[in-house]
Formats: structure tokens, sequence, C-alpha cells
């Protein structure tokens, strides 16, 4: 049975005449045990899909379930069955650390010791704070601290909206490790990220822009879809840089990628053509070298067609 | 000071009682140049970044920014900078063109020049049909290069962007550094903060703060070469990792 199931989901915002479509037409599913990832821009419907899941709205048309319970008739099932993290900071601020785990404990009809095999690993890591109110936290703490209360309940499925951001490198870092370890006590979790190099940490992903699913695969698989030759170029002035690479016929997109331009060509042949149009221009220093397309050239890619 | 140079420190310090939340800073920043300024939750940048805009006296060490003095021409800095984070930039209740016109005013802008750069604006970014729209109304991506517009209105020497691209799709992210890029090479200064290591790729030169100091200052590319990797992120971790002091 699928731990989460999305068919044919339809979501609206506003009146006719401002009608916003958060979703349109999503189908998806995710097997039990999956880590699987939503990953998107803001304004994808990545919120509006979550809600959605946990119970919290209704969608305008289709059909949704999680561990086999239906979303609209099995509400109180499934929110017994799930831990959720929603976007924004949402625990008691002026509780302690310790008191708001206590409370979602009671909420559940558990306590924090029954389960606290499950958290221990990301507890400790905050327990020296524990008589701090959680309002006081670092944005690290927090999500440390929201992740154990989502998880206080022992839930079959983990909902996490957008729980890296905003949080530095290192933190992101440690709670990616958490995730996996989570995976590996049976736990399916659907995570959603703005961060597309995020993407390659989870078994599978869907790529979601203004409510549409661009592309459903694993991280390699959806990088094998990117057919055409990628060249990384470098040189002394990168805007004329930019200009002159953007006016070559057999070039099919070109962009800023960090310290390089990433250049999309039509096909092979081309590599040698852009080669020599570039040591003929005066750019200075050119450098340029084949690689290997990510998920966000990916994802630009997938966008513009 | 060297013409060239658009923001000098040295030594710069900052203390709250007995915790020194920025400790000894040196380092410049040329004109035009675009400067990455990193650090992990709580290393200090944005205690630093307040003094470098003139809003925070250091309590120790020089610096200038656009040839001022932090300590005492704090007010002729703040005209020649501007500002833009992902929190705060636009009013959402006031239309494109309203917002543009609070902004000349706030930098004392004639109404001549707020007009004719009003208009300018409108025509880079092809918003002529949406200037009377409330902000709250677009979509975030136009949001977000109107904001960076907004900021450089007053024409300042030097731009701080806080995290400027968070969020965004990776088309208006490209859009938006192009933005960037076409910014510095007139001669503008930006100054970027941000803990996302891929949007550190796109600066000259990045610095990483950890604990109150700056631990290492270069580029990109000889940042991974040193410490041998192909990744900002693994450079930052090999860093930030080494941080004592809690963020909390």
């Amino acid at each position: 049975m699928a731990a989460v199931s999305v068919e044919n989901i339809i979501m609206s915002y506003g009146k006719k005449k401002q009608k916003i479509n958060a979703l349109s037409d999503i189908s998806f599913s995710v097997a039990a045990g999956e880590l699987f990832g939503i990953i998107g821009p803001d304004g994808a419907g990545k919120t509006s899909l979550f809600r959605i899941l946990t119970t919290l709205l209704l969608a305008d048309s289709g059909q949704a379930s999680v561990n086999g319970f239906d979303v609209v008739k099995d509400m109180k099932q499934i929110r017994k069955r799930i831990g959720y993290m929603p976007g924004r900071f949402s625990l008691y601020q002026d509780l302690t650390v310790e008191e708001n785990l206590h409370f979602f404990a009671t909420i559940f009809q558990t306590s924090f010791s029954e389960n606290y095999n499950l958290i221990k690993d990301i507890y400790v890591q905050i327990e020296p704070f524990k008589n701090r109110r959680a309002g006081q936290l670092s944005g690290g703490m927090k999500q440390k601290l929201a992740l154990c209360c989502a998880l206080i309940h022992r839930p079959e499925v983990l909902f996490l909206d957008e729980p890296t951001t905003g949080v530095d490198a290192v933190s992101r870092k440690e709670f990616w490790d958490m995730l996996q370890g989570l995976k590996k006590q049976g736990i399916s979790i659907l995570v959603s990220t703005p961060y597309m190099d995020e993407a390659n940490i989870c078994d599978r992903v869907a790529l979601l822009q203004k409510g549409k699913i661009l592309s459903i695969d694993s991280p390699a698989g959806v990088i094998a879809h990117f057919k055409n030759p990628l060249v990384a170029v470098k040189a002394k002035q990168m805007l004329a840089l930019l200009e002159k690479i953007k006016t070559l016929d057999f070039v099919q997109d070109a962009y800023p990628f960090g310290e390089f331009h990433h250049v999309v060509l039509q096909n092979e042949k081309a590599v040698p053509s852009l080669e020599q149009e570039l040591e003929a221009a005066d750019l200075g220093h050119i450098t340029m070298h084949k690689v290997q397309a990510n998920i966000e050239d990916c994802f630009i890619q997938l966008m513009k067609n | 000071m060297n013409n060239d140079t658009a923001i000098r420190t040295h030594d710069l310090t900052k203390r709250f009682g007995g915790f020194i939340a920025v400790n000894k800073i040196s380092f410049d920043v040329k004109k035009g140049e675009i400067f990455g300024f990193l650090g992990a939750n709580g290393a200090g940048k944005t205690t630093a970044m307040r003094m470098l805009c003139g809003l925070s006296i250091p309590s120790d060490g020089m610096a200038t920014v656009a040839g001022f003095d932090v300590y005492k021409e704090n007010e002729k800095i703040k005209k020649s900078i501007g500002y833009m984070s992902q929190q705060f930039s636009l009013y959402d209740d006031l239309t494109v063109k309203e917002n543009m016109r609070f902004y000349g005013g706030i930098y004392g802008k004639s109404n001549q020049f707020i007009k004719e750069k009003t208009k300018l604006i409108l025509d880079q970014l092809q918003l002529k049909n949406e200037a009377n729209l409330l902000v709250k109304s677009l979509p975030l991506g136009w949001k977000q290069k109107l904001a960076f517009s907004v900021a450089m209105f007053h024409e300042p020497e030097i731009i701080f962007l806080d995290e400027p691209t968070g969020g965004v799709d990776p088309v208006t992210r490209r859009e938006f550094w192009t933005m960037i890029y076409k910014a510095a090479a007139t001669g503008t200064t930006v100054f970027v903060t941000t803990h996302y290591m891929d949007e550190a790729e796109y600066c000259d030169r990045v610095s990483i703060m950890v604990d109150g100091r700056i631990e290492a200052l270069d580029t990109p590319a000889a940042l991974k070469k040193n410490y041998n990797t192909n990744s900002m992120d693994d450079v930052f971790l090999q860093l930030a990792r080494k941080a004592t002091r809690k963020s909390d």
C-alpha cells in the first residue's frame, strides 16, 4: 500500500476573475518507507498540497489518501497516524522545549518517555536547552524541536513543509542526516524544499512549478532526461560573455551558474563551434568544459519547454 | 584611501558586554566587486553588516564605506548605500509606482529625477502595464526584481543584499543575477550576505565568518582548491564545524 496516493487533485483560490490555480491536476504516489521530495519555488503549490494531505484543506476535486485512508472521509484516522511540520514555526513560543514536547505527547495520548528512542538522536542536541522557551531558540534549534514534536507520537508518515528554509548550511546538513535516520526506522517521509540541491538526498522527487508537476523520477532519472550537451564557460568579462553566447544560433539556452555560465547546446556538433566562436571573441581568459547537468539545469529546461 | 576601494575595514570589532560578536575583522571590497559575506547563524554577519550600514557604532577598529567613516559619517553612509532583503523590501499596500516615489522621496530625490527614473525602471522590467497595481498582487519573481531596482533607485555606490534569491524559481533567479552583474559592470559594488552556498558561487570573492572572525577570504575557485573539494558547501562545512560558539 502506498504511503501517500494523490489522484487528479485540483485546488484553486479566489473568485472567478482572479482565480489562481494552486494545484492543477496533480497525481503521484509515495511508496511505504520512501523519502520523497517535492521540489519547487515559492508559489509552486507545495503548501497547498501538504495541507490537503494533512486534512487541513479540502481540494476542489480529486482524491488523496494516506496509508490507505481517505483525506476527506477518514480525517481522524489520518490525523492519528501522521506527523506534520508546517513551514512556519508553529510551536508554543512561551512554553519551554520540554513543555512543548510534553504538550504534543499529551494531545496524542502518549508520553515523552514512551517514544523517546525514536527522537533520542535529535533530542540530545536540544536537551541542553530544555528549560529554554521555544521562542528564544535559534533557527536550527527550533527546527529540531519542531521535528521532535512532529515525531512524538511515532507517526507512520511524516510531512515536512520546507524544513530547511532559513537555516544555515551546517544545520541543513544535520537535518538531512536525521531524515535518513528516520527513514531507516521505516517512516515514510514527504518533504518539500525550494532548494534544488536538496533533491539529491531523496529517493524520488516531483518537480513542481505553478501547480503542475514537471517531472517525477529518482534524482538520477531526472538528470538522465537531460539530453543536450551542456558546457560550463568562464571568462574575465562574464556579462559580455553571456551576451555573446546568446547571439549564437546553435545555442539553445545560456544562463549564469555560479562562477560559470551554463550553455545548453543543440547537439554535439555545436561543442567545437562554440569553442571557435569564443576563441575568436576577445573576452579574456576563456575556459570551457563539458559538465553533467544537475537538478537545477533540468528544472530550468523543463520550465522553458 | 585608495579610490578603487568601496569598503575597507581594519580590526573592526563589536562587543556586547563581555560577548565579542565581531572580532577584529579586516577586509577590503573593491569598487564594482560582487562580494559574498558568509557565515553560519550566529557567526556575526548581521552585526558586522549593521556596522557597515551605519546602523551600529563599532566598539573598536576602523571602517570606511564609500569613503565615509562608520563612527562619524554614518548619515552620509546611509545615503550612499542601498539595501534589499528577502524579508523587507517593498510596501505591499502601495502600488509599483508609489513604492518608487516613496523611496525616491526618502532619499531626497527631486520630482524630475523620480519621474525619469520610474519610467526607466518600468521600461527595464517591462512593468509598464502593472505600474498602478498593488505590489502584493505581483508574482514573487517580479517583486524580487522590482525590490532590487527600488533599492538601486537613488543610484547608491554600494548595495547590500541580504539573502536575495531564496525561494524563487531557477529561471527568475538567473534573471536576478544578470541584473546584479549589470549593476556591478557599471561600477556599483555589491555586498551579499547569505548562508546558501550556491549563491556564494556567483560572487567574485567570498569571506566566511566563524565565531566573529573571518576565517577565509578568496575567490570561490581558490577556496575550493585550498579546501580540496569541488563544492562551496563543503568549504563552508569544513570551516563552520570549527565553531565553538553556540548559535544559542
